[in-house]
């Protein structure tokens, strides 16, 4: 390590150079007398824009027995309106060269559009129309469920590491609705009816609920001046008071094992950690934790030189893959989650062992300097190559402002990151990765013969 | 980045001006092209607004190299970051992570490579090419290391087996391609990985990574002087070598073949297809138009259509032709619940026959190049994407005004042309169909 200082002196020299010559592309941010949203960036390195519509609705707003409701009802987004037929939206968007689609998650469902730049119109008479004139005919709910249904096979049953942290999460959380799966239970799914969906859409679908997000080759008062004209006569919905639904204190250490048949096993331990604070975003006084978390994040799983890739996969041998990754940004308390799959002729308690070796560490001594400024570095790097995609820029707006942060984030991130000590990352580490906020999943796989056969989720069976 | 005519001597202000106005007369990125001291083909696109370069260093050193010891070459490509130049494996992660750097790798069918993601400021772009440099040209392959990624690579292959998918996939190129070197799966087989020795390893890069088997790509915000500079400075520890030797051509399937393989899955994979077509081959436009039209498009392709739209058997649904060096793969597939899948299979092949027979429609055709032409800016309109296509037509000899012509190509496309295409090409009476899943699923749940 002593060998990098000098270089690394040079690094931190040269990237406090660049920073100023890249002041970040403004935001413009409107709202419409209905309540709707409107983020605008311009970029014009490519004749594109992307267009992105955000709802604050998804599985976290769920609740038991109606679990994957608002990813269902992305599906039927693309279904049918008054005005245009199921499977219309997407023609007209193909026909125009379009790229779109839509994705559902905890905290938010979104829907997106990627064109040449003439074409943003088309996305904003398409997404009006839409977001308060559903038809949800149910003939075609009926065969859509069956293709969620599918999707849920696909992505879960047949997956068992997905599926040991959909029981890891249901473990984890006990009051927060960060237990459900997004796509939602089986059960669920087997159960859930067009009403379900078409008052979940009353709910939630509407212009004072949702961001409009547009980043690319485009003028942002043209594109306020054409979200106004389409979106500007929609009718506000009725204001939603939501219940606080936060995750009670955890009392202890859980353990759960997963049944399944695999051929590897694999681990996860997922610590209960706090999140960036809503209205954090101006003034100096903001909560340091989690961007400390976000630093110890890198510390160890923010490349290949990085502490369990040198020292867990290389070093020691005792992993074929571990991994680290630190929720900073959910509307809840979310979690910082180490996983990994033993290496031959280790055991899963040799990889805990290792895991818990490498945290002792974390909690006892200060990382290094070296280790510090690779991570900044990085931080520095990537908010730079971040700008290759316009689609991720929308993204990272839209996600901040529809989890009840702000956009004005965006722009703090890299200096806040760059502001954490050493010591800050052990103080992180003494206080949350704790065997009172840890719960420990474990994937034990089942033979896979011939005869073997995985159980549906959710114990009811498919519905035929 | 998209129009080198203009002068840099241009005020910023004026110079943001004229791009502004070039892009809408030429929207493809500008293509330069030379060759180093030794021979190695250099392809670079200047784009200067962001204060980043990609690069990408290609050998003619794919899996097809393999030879009887399929992941040889996936091993070889994997190695070069594991030891260089006495540096072990820290020391060169190190020396790109501190950087903010990212070093990637890559090793396909056709050809393998090693790539750079940097900063443009000094010193960050030298030390972070040196020590790319450093990987390709003097790797040391440690002993330890191999040991360490053979046995990463043996726990990836037991990975694949809990994966239908991946099964599928495996079982897919196997019965398509046979004997051809498509047919091994590139992270190779239990028994390849095991006797792979370390010689092996050393032998493949000296034939294949070297100066007369490489070509450089670069995109970003260096000036062609700089371009030049790199390009020279990243093959000057290269040896010399020579081109590798030709390849054999895939052989067309004498009879079909339907392959089950039972698997403790909900659903069942289905595969269907044959060999496709390559890298410039004159029907490519027809059966890329074409396939668009039968289940590339998307969400309004046929087979979507046809089978999660209408029928609710699958969440995707699609079928696509990847051309490689030699007839890569025309491949059609869904995934459905078990005890549909025999439905399932019958619409997925009964909608291919269909258009081999019929083609698209007009108002169909109409549609589809106006979804290929209208997307046309969303192909290059990031460093990342350009690199991707800039390295294709580099390693496969298109022309360099490929993506200029594009659209022109697409508009060609008839209606006769897709027909006459799709009947030469594709023989639904030898089609390979796989199926990973379980017949036991095909009963009722208890």
């Amino acid at each position: 390590m002593k060998d990098n200082r000098p270089i690394l002196k040079i690094t931190l020299l040269a990237l406090a150079l660049i920073m100023p010559g890249l002041a970040a592309a403004k935001v413009h941010e409107y709202q419409l007398d209905n309540g709707l949203k409107i983020l605008v960036k311009e970029d014009h390195r490519a004749p594109v824009v992307v267009s992105q519509v955000w709802y604050k609705v998804g599985s976290s707003y769920e609740h038991d027995g109606i679990t994957g409701v608002s990813h269902a009802l992305e599906h039927m987004m693309f279904k049918g309106t008054q005005k245009h037929a199921p499977g219309e939206f997407s023609r007209i968007i193909s026909e125009n060269g379009g790229n779109e689609n839509a994705f559902t998650g905890s905290d938010y469902t979104a829907y997106f559009q990627t064109m040449e730049k003439s074409r943003l119109k088309i996305s904003f008479e398409l997404e009006a129309d839409r977001m308060r004139s559903l038809t949800l005919p149910k003939e075609e709910f009926l065969k859509e469920i069956e293709v969620v249904k599918e999707e849920r096979r696909w992505r879960t049953e047949d997956n068992p590491q997905s599926y040991a942290y959909e029981i890891s999460m249901a473990t984890a959380f006990q009051t927060s609705p960060y237990r459900f799966p997004v796509i939602g239970w089986m059960q669920d799914l087997d159960q859930m009816t067009i009403e379900d969906l078409s008052a979940w859409y009353q709910k939630w679908y509407a212009p004072n609920n949702a961001t409009l997000v547009v980043v690319g080759d485009v003028v942002a008062d043209e594109v306020f001046a054409l979200a106004k004209e389409y979106f500007g006569s929609l009718p506000a919905g009725e204001p939603i008071t939501m219940k606080v639904l936060n995750e009670v204190d955890q009392i202890g250490a859980k353990r759960v094992k997963v049944k399944r048949p695999a051929e590897l096993p694999y681990l996860m331990m997922s610590y209960k950690t706090p999140v960036v604070e809503a209205g954090s975003e101006e003034g100096d006084d903001w909560n340091r934790e989690p961007y400390a978390l976000e630093v110890l994040a890198g510390i160890i799983d923010g490349g290949n030189s990085a502490r369990l890739a040198s020292r867990m996969v290389r070093g020691s041998e005792v992993a074929s893959a571990a991994d680290a990754g630190y929720r900073m940004a959910s509307r809840l308390d979310n979690l910082f989650m180490f996983s990994g799959t033993p290496a031959k002729g280790k055991s899963v308690h040799d990889l805990e062992v290792a895991f818990r070796k490498e945290i002792l560490d974390l909690q006892n001594h200060p990382v290094t300097e070296a280790e510090l400024q690779r991570v900044k570095a990085q931080v520095v790097s990537s908010d730079v190559y971040e700008k290759d995609s316009v689609f991720y820029q929308a993204m990272t707006l839209g996600t901040l402002e529809t989890i009840g942060l702000s956009w004005r984030l965006a722009d703090k991130y890299v200096e806040r990151v760059k502001s954490v000590t050493a010591e800050q990352v052990m103080e992180v580490a003494k206080k949350y990765l704790v065997d009172d906020r840890l719960t420990i999943a474990e994937l034990d796989p089942l033979p896979m013969d011939k005869a073997a056969k995985r159980p549906p989720a959710g114990g009811m069976g498919h519905v035929r | 980045m998209y129009d080198k005519s203009i002068s840099k001597k241009a005020s910023g202000f004026l110079f943001s001006l004229l791009l502004f106005v070039s892009w809408s007369v030429q929207a493809s990125p500008k293509i330069e092209t030379w060759k180093t001291s030794k021979g190695t083909e250099v392809y670079y696109v200047h784009a200067p607004e962001l204060p980043m370069v990609d690069m990408e260093i290609v050998f003619d050193a794919g899996g097809s190299r393999n030879g009887d010891l399929p992941g040889l070459a996936a091993l070889t490509n994997g190695l070069l970051s594991q030891g260089a130049g006495g540096l072990d494996a820290d020391a060169i992660s190190n020396g790109f992570e501190s950087l903010g750097a990212i070093y990637g790798s890559d090793a396909g069918y056709d050809y393998s490579s090693v790539s750079l993601r940097t900063l443009t400021d000094e010193p960050l772009l030298a030390k972070a090419i040196e020590n790319l440099k450093l990987v390709f040209s003097k790797p040391d392959f440690p002993k330890d290391a191999l040991e360490r990624r053979r046995a990463r690579t043996l726990i990836g292959l037991k990975a694949k087996q809990q994966s239908p998918g991946a099964i599928a996939q495996d079982a897919f190129m196997k019965a398509v391609y046979q004997s051809h070197p498509y047919a091994s799966p590139n992270d190779g087989t239990e028994k390849s990985i095991t006797v792979i020795k370390r010689e092996d390893i050393i032998n493949f890069y000296k034939n294949y990574y070297v100066a007369s088997n490489a070509m450089i790509v670069i995109v970003g915000a260096v000036d062609q002087k700089q371009a030049k500079q790199i390009a020279e400075d990243l093959t000057s520890e290269l040896a010399q070598g020579k081109k590798a030797e030709p390849l054999e051509k895939v052989k067309d399937l004498e009879k079909a073949d339907t392959i089950f393989i039972e698997h403790p899955s909900a659903q069942t994979h289905i595969l269907v297809g044959q060999p496709g077509l390559m890298r410039g081959d004159p029907d490519y436009f027809p059966l890329y138009v074409g396939n668009h039209v039968l289940g590339g498009g998307g969400m309004v392709s046929r087979l979507f259509e046809e089978i999660r739209e209408k029928r609710g058997l699958s969440y995707s649904a699609y079928s696509y032709f990847s051309p490689m060096r030699f007839n890569g793969p025309f491949l059609a597939s869904l995934q459905t619940r078990s005890d549909q899948v025999d439905e399932a299979l019958s619409v997925l092949v009964e909608n291919i026959k269909q258009f081999i027979e019929t083609g698209p429609t007009e108002e169909e055709l109409i549609a589809a190049k106006k979804n290929i032409t209208g997307g046309y800016a969303l192909r290059v309109d990031s460093n990342s994407k350009i690199l991707n296509y800039v390295v294709v037509i580099a390693y496969y000899g298109l022309p360099l005004n490929y993506l200029d012509t594009f659209n022109a190509n697409v508009e060609a496309v008839t209606i006769d042309q897709i027909k006459d295409a799709f009947k030469r090409r594709l023989t639904p009476d030898k089609l390979i169909t796989v199926m990973v899943g379980s017949s036991e699923e095909k009963q009722e749940e208890p």
